[in-house]
């Protein structure tokens, strides 16, 4: 099957060819990085966290995001996913290596990193999420790759694999939940502490996942011929409302705990966020128009969503509308969440973040990667569903 | 190799406290892990193991920990700046200019700073101008211990210090966000250039690791006490000792003075008292 891979349309190598462009300029980024420290970075000894692990933990959900296509497919039989099933699946490979990407470039000694295995530490949720991670990169390549070939060869897929098709059901739920408990339990951090993290998580990873996939399926069908079906469309908008607003209905859960109860420690962070903290008289503030642009993205795509002209009759609003609740799920998830633990200090400090050039310029390289490694798999997707309708 | 000197460490400082070859020290923990056996076995101390939530556990081995009485740094204002200078030289501690990459171990910061879940409204004057000392608490239940995937940083069992491993930290700074005291630095890059003085006698770190202040611990298996306790030696600023031990110095200071650890509400257990 791979070979597909190599043949396709001018548009198709110059696609490549664009990414492979930025995946250089992040490897250019990365070396300076690597030869002089995280020091390029904007994270300081306050906010020491920055990109890097805000864009791993949004992606941990978008991986997980491929959960919605593979339950529905093979735990209910909904067989109008067929086609598009592993679609969520090679999603959750190109998602996974973005991670485990974004994890390397924030480790100060990335060359130690085995260390994790070689002292395995149960205590630590570190540890607990390489295993998860590592475990459903495993199981999505699995039961990606068994079950199309299967599909190319028009046999049933071999009935082993369906015991890695259950499996992997538990583990893209535990994957964002453990990455949920990375910033969950910890004391101290009030934005972070608070026992709704994993299921708002979850339920911004069951709208952004889909999103991309229902934007890919509007892609493929232009490019590469290759049509999902209208019945399939609907039903994956229906699952990104229902989450979406899920993720909406905590987060202001979250707001009524901070601003009812009163606590200063509840509010910082939200005030932070969506106000800005006044401290020593001025006015930190910087993520605040990134926040309010989240909420009108949000509940406008809502809105749209909700019109069965949107839904069912116009692609292109249709692909607006994905393209909206997916930006507004990664300035909610992959900025405000981790930059705004980090506000205020122990020392109830505030230090800004504004990530670097060189910081970005590998954020975007490891993104390019991400869908680098999503286009070769969906193009073999593709060519081996055309080999079976000619 | 980083497996020997882990274990080298912690046999050198609970023999070191253990008295054998360690005057200076013996003093400070007097019998040493011995006491509180016995003083559990007479059954002065808490008769549960576990006291539960709403204290501490019965006294176990030595933990040491650290009484700031910072009335004494007020009567003296350049106490608390030589106790710095002094951690800083003996830990080859780099001096980078700028809040954002610099490396601390023991700082000043103002009392709302330190005990910002304490109430500073209509504060006495002396609280609010004194710059507190500020260093690693040195948790009983330490929450980056918890978090480090790799162990690099780790109770030692025979004195309650929380320790590096400078080899085997990855630089991930988990426990930078665990630690809810801001006790941590992490080296954004070499520091070595911005060593002002080089001490031979302690590692210098390289870049990409976490790193915070660990008790002196080496000088401790010296039967030295800390520089920064050394180094207000007659003033009775900083007293350090063993916890556990009814009969030292810093439970003497303890069981008369009424202490204030940083917001211990979290149930981190800091060895660190502050008397204000």
């Amino acid at each position: 099957m791979i070979e597909k891979i190599l043949r396709g349309k001018p548009a198709y190598w110059m696609w490549l060819a664009f990414l492979g462009s930025f995946i250089a300029i992040g490897a250019a980024c990365y070396a300076r990085q690597y030869l002089f420290g995280l020091g390029l970075t904007g994270m300081s000894r306050d906010v020491s966290w920055g990109l890097y692990i805000s864009q791993f933990t949004f992606l941990v959900g978008v991986a997980a995001g491929g959960v919605m296509l593979v339950l529905p497919y093979y735990v209910h039989n909904y067989k109008v996913f067929g086609k598009i099933t592993i679609l969520g699946e090679f999603l959750a490979i190109a998602a996974i290596v973005m991670c485990m990407l974004f994890i390397m470039a924030d480790l100060g000694q990335p060359l130690r990193a085995v260390n994790v295995i070689l002292h395995p530490t149960p205590h630590s949720m570190l540890f607990w999420d390489m295993c998860v991670l590592i475990g459903y990169l495993s199981l999505n390549i699995l039961c990606g790759w068994v079950i199309l070939t299967a599909e190319r060869k028009g046999v049933h897929p071999p009935r082993w694999i369906y015991f890695f098709v259950y499996l992997s059901i538990p583990f893209a739920v535990s994957i964002h939940t453990v990455t949920a408990m990375l910033y969950c339990g910890l004391p101290g951090r009030h934005f972070w502490l608070s026992a709704i993290i994993a299921p708002r998580f979850l339920a911004s990873a069951f709208a952004a996942g889909p999103a991309l996939i229902v934007i890919a399926c509007l892609v493929l069908k232009r490019v590469a011929n290759f049509d999902a079906g209208k019945q399939a469309m609907d039903k994956l908008v229906t699952i990104i409302m229902y989450a979406a607003m899920l993720n909406t209905f905590f987060v202001l859960l979250e707001v009524f705990v901070g601003y009812y109860s009163n606590i200063p420690g509840h509010k910082h962070s939200i005030e932070y966020l969506f106000f800005g903290l006044e401290h020593h008289g001025h006015v930190y503030n910087n993520l605040v128009p990134f926040m309010w642009t989240s909420v009108v993205l949000n509940f406008s795509a809502l809105g749209l969503f909700s019109l069965p002209y949107v839904r069912r009759k116009n692609e292109f609003l249709l692909g607006l509308s994905c393209v909206m609740i997916f930006l507004a799920l990664w300035i909610d998830k992959g900025l405000g969440f981790v930059f705004a633990g980090f506000v205020p200090s122990p020392l109830h400090e505030i230090v800004e973040y504004i990530p670097t050039l060189n910081e970005l310029g590998i954020t975007i390289g490891v993104w390019a990667t991400g869908f680098f490694i999503l286009t070769v798999l969906y193009k073999i997707v593709v060519g081996v569903e055309h080999e079976i309708e000619s | 190799m980083d497996k020997q000197r882990r274990n080298f460490l912690k046999i050198a400082s609970v023999t070191a406290l253990a008295g054998i070859g360690a005057p200076a020290l013996v003093r400070l923990t007097s019998t040493a892990a011995v006491a509180s056996e016995h003083v559990a076995a007479a059954g002065h101390a808490p008769a549960k193991e576990k006291a539960g939530a709403h204290g501490e556990a019965a006294p176990k081995g030595v933990r040491l920990g650290m009484v700031i009485d910072m009335r004494r740094f007020v009567e003296n204002p350049r106490l608390l700046n030589n106790a710095i200078a002094a951690c800083n030289l003996v830990h080859n501690i780099p001096q980078i200019d700028n809040s954002k990459s610099e490396i601390k171990w023991l700082w000043k910061a103002p009392f709302t700073s330190v005990f910002p879940e304490q109430s500073a409204y209509h504060a006495a004057g002396n609280v609010e101008n004194t710059s507190f000392a500020v260093l690693c608490n040195h948790c009983d239940d330490p929450p980056c211990v918890r978090a480090c995937p790799t162990q690099a940083t780790f109770k030692i069992p025979g004195n309650g210090i929380i320790a590096m491993d400078y080899h085997r930290c990855i630089g991930c700074r988990f426990c930078m966000a665990a630690c809810p005291y801001g006790a941590r630095s992490f080296n954004w890059e070499d520091p070595r250039p911005y060593i002002k003085k080089y001490n031979p006698d302690f590692p210098t770190r390289m870049r990409g690791v976490v790193e915070k202040c660990n008790f002196c611990g080496e000088r401790l298996a010296l039967g030295q006490e800390p520089a920064c306790v050394e180094a207000c030696k007659g003033t009775g600023a900083m007293v350090f000792g063993d916890l556990n031990d009814p009969k030292s110095e810093i439970r003497r200071l303890l069981d008369k003075e009424f202490t204030i650890q940083r917001n211990a509400s979290l149930g981190t257990k800091p060895s660190v008292f502050y008397i204000v």
